[in-house]
């Protein structure tokens, strides 16, 4: 009884594939944990990365989470695609259903709550508060702690593999499948747990990343001279704290349900299952914008850097946003055309996402603009952009097809979907973060990363793309449906195995990320970035060094115009930094709050799963504690002397020289 | 040369092939469609392409005209720095998509109403009805005016509007055939309802659309359509056999069981569609009742 639904049987020691990756994930985890010892790193790490409330720092800390999560959802992806390549004809190839539906969901989640988000997040941590001219975010405390919250997700849906079991019941948990009548195990209590944990870090990110832009950019830096990054990332974070408290809503419903026996979402005693699946997509349609919207910011911040041009329309591209902010809240139910809704209710969803396309055209237009007359400089997050415009065009195109509701009767549920939420998810998504992680790299370390190796990872994800999706394409429109684990169709396995090329070209793209990164801080002092500008940027964060001093800015810049930095080059405008006087900066001091609250929300989340309930009882008290102590903490902050500051800046100078 | 001779053979063999594979796709599932429906839908997916197409494909070959034209080297390329705002041109770009939208957004409209799941089609054959319960994990198919039913095989005559009334025993299922066009939800305690028309006789796929579990892939059932004679002598066979299904042998084939094997019922409980409808959503088993 005091371990719950805990005993050994939990641990899947029959599986050799779970045992397996098992031992590779201890092995590794031991080496690190064993290095970072042994080398004397933990007072280093504690200090500098877990407890630092830098946006800076924490912004790198989630790009690293999703590169490492990003490896784990790739390793599902392959395994997927490998399945399908074999399980044709009588075959069942060499993952049973109750494996192989584990997958497909934890891919899922895995990769648009684990990576896609968490790569978003931190790249609008790190740029937003140094395009805005300010030191720091509104909450520095809070947004270490939202970042441990995110981590604390994370370790759990890890923890489900080697411990239990993940959810069978695919990325969104419909149910009445993921009730606990069809779905008794512990899955879907381990996704619903790492969710809720996860989207209250995200909630609380989002309420900071909103104040932060409204509350707080630099003097003279009103709406209409905000770079177009961070207004993207200001529609982005108002839709995460409009549509994340759904989310949350939704699922501690599904939780009732599925431990104190409500019936929200039962086919028994009233519940109703398809609210759930309205609730889920009315966060789900703004979830896809809250990804692809900072996307849309970064290539906007690229083609124009790369051009050497401002953006062109830069009023219709905030318009633009913005619409899609408020409009991505009308388009729900066209994830669901085939309920049987009725017709006026079919077309008036599928008119309102077409709507949609408007203001997304009108960015694709923009961008082209903006690359007539420009004097383009082929770097990689050029090559990032221009392979989104060409990709993305095509998701685009296929997801207005399925927008047409008599067209989705045909293609919902298809392989066709399938190939086009990841013509959008990659195409756009990963190749926007990973655009804006080549193009911030620089700021953030002071070198920037190889460019061989840069422009042959996109080669890599973009023929990769191609072939893995394209087959999808055509496999829909055969009549393929998603989430089978075999098919009897024999005609559809040769282009399951052209899929399963492209899926090995997106493996060699990862591997060369990983390999960009060594070989990039090996030659760092060749491609070392002493101006603080290796692109010539336009906006505020180039105008400080790489990396930026914790302060960011000795002194805050005046902003008298869009592309701030880039107008003070031409010298039509000065940041006017040299005439406000140089005063201490006061920095928030670093906070522990963040690690304990992640920790004791990883032990609440673990001892809720497995029904440990006098676990989860501590847990609760612990977390209270850790927020009563931050409370009353005392109030310390650290002074920079204006010496400190001018010693900084000299040496940034002497860099130069 | 002879040599060259059976390269070039093999070539041509080779490329025989992959166009078979191609055209074999081209002809099958929502491509190529078997019945009004089906066909109204793929005309409504080539149409809506051709005219994104339009628009989108100079869209992209301009990306990559301007990007390659504009490269910093190109000295007789003219550098605009200061280029960033023309209203003549946010005209344009404003309405180019606004313009296919109202143009695609009114195909919606009508599409929509026009190919409404449960509106009736016009046939010179009455509709014959045909109940559907999505089950764990097979279909169970209700012929309430034969008075007979199968599992795992749908029988249906051509050229005749079939009136589906559908819902599931447990989780939700999709009921899709993809030869003959729109697929519908099937859900617990809820009735859908769909009409479709096969107008060639053969045999096609139908399937789950939506994942319902571990035996979700073998929620596959092959499509029989024949004449009406052929239908009628369908019937009278099952009819003949001696299995009539009922409330406790319904009580039975929920059980969840993979891959089962098609098979026919004599008779079917009158009501038994009604029955399976409310089944679950009684907060006690299904057998209690």
């Amino acid at each position: 009884m005091t371990l719950g639904k805990l005993s050994w049987a939990a641990i899947p020691f029959d599986q050799p594939i779970v045992m397996g990756t098992l031992a590779v994930v201890g092995l590794g985890v031991a080496s690190i944990l064993t290095l970072v010892t042994y080398k004397g790193w933990w007072a280093y790490l504690w200090r500098e990365w877990m407890t630092s409330v830098d946006h800076k720092r924490i912004g790198v800390m989630y790009v690293i989470l999703a590169l490492v999560m990003l490896l784990r959802g790739f390793a599902d992806a392959i395994m997927m695609r490998t399945q399908l390549a074999m399980a044709a004809g009588g075959a069942q190839g060499y993952l049973p259903p109750e494996h192989y539906d584990q997958i497909f969901s934890a891919h899922g989640t895995i990769m648009i709550f684990f990576v896609a988000m968490p790569f978003v997040v931190g790249l609008m941590n790190f740029a937003v508060p140094l395009q805005l001219g300010v030191r720091d975010v509104a909450f520095p405390v809070l947004n270490n702690v939202s970042f441990w919250l995110t981590a604390a997700g994370v370790l759990l849906v890890n923890l489900s593999l080697f411990v239990g079991e993940f959810a069978r019941t695919g990325w969104l948990a419909y149910p009445p499948l993921s009730e606990i009548a069809y779905s008794p195990g512990v899955g879907v209590d381990y996704y619903l747990w790492s969710l809720q944990i996860s989207g209250l870090g995200t909630l609380l990110s989002g309420i900071n990343l909103t104040t932060t832009i409204l509350k707080m950019r630099a003097p003279g830096m009103g709406y209409s001279r905000m770079p177009v990054f961070c207004w993207t990332a200001l529609a982005s974070n108002l839709l995460i704290v409009a549509a994340f408290p759904i989310l949350t809503a939704t699922f501690a419903m599904l939780l009732l349900d599925r431990y104190c026996g409500f019936h929200f979402f039962t086919n028994e005693a009233g519940g109703n299952p398809m609210m759930y699946i309205n609730l889920i997509w009315i966060w789900g349609h703004p979830e896809v914008y809250i990804l692809i919207l900072p996307a849309f910011g970064v290539f906007s911040e690229v083609v124009a850097t790369f051009s050497g041009k401002p953006l062109f329309g830069y009023r219709s591209m905030v318009m633009a946003t913005m619409a899609i902010c408020v409009l991505s809240f009308m388009v729900w139910l066209h994830h669901f055309f085939t309920m049987g809704a009725g017709a006026n209710v079919n077309a008036f969803f599928g008119v309102m996402t077409m709507i949609i396309a408007v203001p997304t055209g009108v960015k694709v237009f923009n961008w082209l603009f903006t690359l007539y007359g420009g004097r383009i400089r082929f770097t990689t997050p050029l090559y990032w952009a221009l392979g989104f415009m060409v990709t993305f065009l095509i998701g685009g195109m296929t997801g207005v097809l399925m927008a047409l509701p008599p067209a989705d009767f045909v293609l919902h549920n298809s392989l066709f979907l399938i190939a086009h939420f990841h013509n959008t998810a990659i195409g756009g998504v990963v190749f926007g973060v990973l655009a804006g992680y080549t193009y911030w790299f620089p700021k953030a370390f002071g070198f920037t990363l190889n460019e061989r190796l840069g422009k042959m990872i996109f080669w890599c994800w973009f023929i990769g793309f191609y072939l893995a999706f394209m087959p999808l394409y055509a496999l829909g429109l055969m009549g393929a449906t998603r989430r089978m684990q075999h098919y009897s169709d024999m005609s559809w396995r040769p282009w399951m195995l052209v899929a399963l090329c492209g899926a090995v070209f997106i493996f060699a793209g990862i591997a060369l990320t990983v390999a960009q990164l060594i070989v990039s801080i090996r030659q760092r002092d060749r491609h070392r970035d002493r101006t603080g500008d290796p692109w010539t940027g336009r906006t505020l964060e180039w105008s400080t060094t790489s990396p930026p001093p914790p302060w960011n800015f000795g002194r805050l810049p005046r902003v008298q115009t869009t592309d701030a930095h880039w107008a003070s080059k031409q010298g039509a405008a000065t940041l006017a930094s040299e005439s406000n006087e140089l005063t201490s900066v006061h920095l928030p001091c670093n906070s522990p709050t963040g690690v304990f609250l992640g920790f004791f929300a990883v032990v609440l989340g673990f001892a809720m799963i497995w029904h440990i309930y006098w676990l989860a009882a501590c847990a609760s008290l612990g977390a209270l504690a850790v927020g009563l102590i931050h409370a009353w903490r005392p109030e310390k902050e650290i002074e920079i002397a204006p010496e400190e500051i001018l010693a900084h800046e000299a040496r940034a100078v002497r860099g130069v020289a | 040369m002879q040599a060259g001779q059976t390269l070039r053979g093999a070539g041509r063999t080779s490329l025989t092939a992959v166009s078979c594979v191609l055209f074999a796709s081209c002809d099958r599932g929502v491509l190529g469609p078997k019945g009004p429906i089906g066909r109204a839908e793929k005309l409504i997916l080539f149409d809506a392409t051709a005219i994104m197409l339009a628009v989108i494909l100079p869209v992209i070959v301009l990306t990559l005209v301007f990007a390659w034209w504009y490269r910093a080297g190109n000295r007789r390329a003219r550098y605009l720095p200061d280029w960033e705002y023309s209203g003549r041109m946010e005209m344009i770009v404003w309405s180019i998509p606004t313009l296919v939208v109202l143009f695609l957004g009114g195909m919606a409209w009508i599409g929509s109403h026009d190919l409404d799941p449960p509106r009736p089609l016009q046939s010179q054959n009455p509709p014959l009805e045909i109940d559907v319960v999505s089950m764990d994990w097979k279909w169970l198919f209700i012929y309430p005016g034969k008075d007979v039913a199968a599992v795992n095989e749908l029988v249906v005559p051509v050229r005749t509007p079939i009136d589906f009334h559908l819902t599931s025993s447990s989780v939700m299922n999709s009921f899709f055939i993809p030869e003959l066009g729109s697929q519908i939800y099937t859900m617990a305690g809820m009735t859908t309802q769909l009409v479709l028309q096969a107008d060639v006789p053969g045999v096609y796929v139908g399937r789950s659309a939506q994942f319902s579990g571990d035996g979700f892939s073998d929620m596959q059932f092959n499509v029989r359509a024949v004449s009406t004679e052929d239908f009628d002598k369908w019937v009278a066979v099952a009819k003949q056999q001696t299995d009539p299904l009922d409330v406790s042998g319904y009580a039975s084939l929920v059980q969840p069981s993979h891959a089962d094997a098609p098979r026919t019922f004599s008779s079917v409980n009158p009501g038994l569609f009604d029955y399976a409808v409310m089944a679950t959503t009684m907060p006690t088993k299904a057998e209690s009742h």
